[in-house]
């Protein structure tokens, strides 16, 4: 597995369990306490940033394995990435819609930017998983 | 999903028939990773015109010996 692979194995668990951590913490106190006074910001931001930090330790990780292959990039992982990305990049253009809506409607600021937290983690999940693929069945 | 491309290769009988060159030397001499190397003989990756002239230059091969695109029913060459 080359290093461009294992960084896209990792980003998907990385972002979903970073996710599901911050979903419970939030979303779980939403039966008894209004939108409007549930702390999502700053849950928010460390799930961003621990979603960065993790990704980094699981680079340096992938680079202690294969030392000979650590930031070896070549047109291989390029085409894939690009083609992940591009995929990724589509499924947060339409997942985008939902934060939109959102607004039009009026909604509170709460499912507006947990929507589009949403969008976010939708479209990496989708853009790695694309890119796994292609490096398991072929590109 | 099958094999993503039609174009075959000869890469593997050349490496045993050149002094049993391995996938990770091939991948040094043209600058790929050696999965790269794998997965095109494995057919689950099309290199690009450039790295095809790479790895028949260091087989010291014309291209058409390393790579083969089969004809479609009816064709000629």
């Amino acid at each position: 597995m080359s290093f461009e692979e294992k960084v896209a194995w990792a980003y998907p668990v990385v972002l979903l369990i970073t996710a599901a951590i911050y979903s419970t913490h939030v979303f779980g106190q939403l039966p008894g306490v209004p939108v409007t006074e549930i702390a999502y910001v700053r849950p928010m931001i460390m799930a961003l940033v621990i979603t960065v930090v993790a990704m980094i330790i699981a680079a340096i990780l992938a680079a202690i394995s294969a030392p000979s292959e650590a930031d070896k990039k070549d047109e291989r992982d390029i085409n894939i990435n690009r083609h992940g990305d591009a995929v990724g990049g589509n499924v947060l253009g339409v997942a985008a819609l939902l934060p939109l809506g959102l607004t039009m409607a009026e909604f509170e600021h709460f499912w507006i930017a947990n929507a589009l937290y949403l969008a976010f983690v939708a479209s990496g999940v989708v853009a790695s998983t694309v890119k796994i693929v292609a490096y398991r069945r072929g590109f | 999903m099958g094999k993503p491309t039609k174009v075959t290769n000869a890469i593997r009988t050349l490496r045993f028939t050149h002094r049993e060159m391995t996938q990770a030397e091939l991948a040094d001499r043209i600058g790929v990773t050696r999965q790269t190397i794998i997965a095109i003989e494995q057919g689950r990756y099309s290199p690009s015109l450039e790295m095809a002239f790479q790895i028949a230059r260091a087989f010291g091969v014309p291209l058409d010996n390393v790579f083969q695109y089969p004809e479609e029913p009816g064709e000629t060459t």
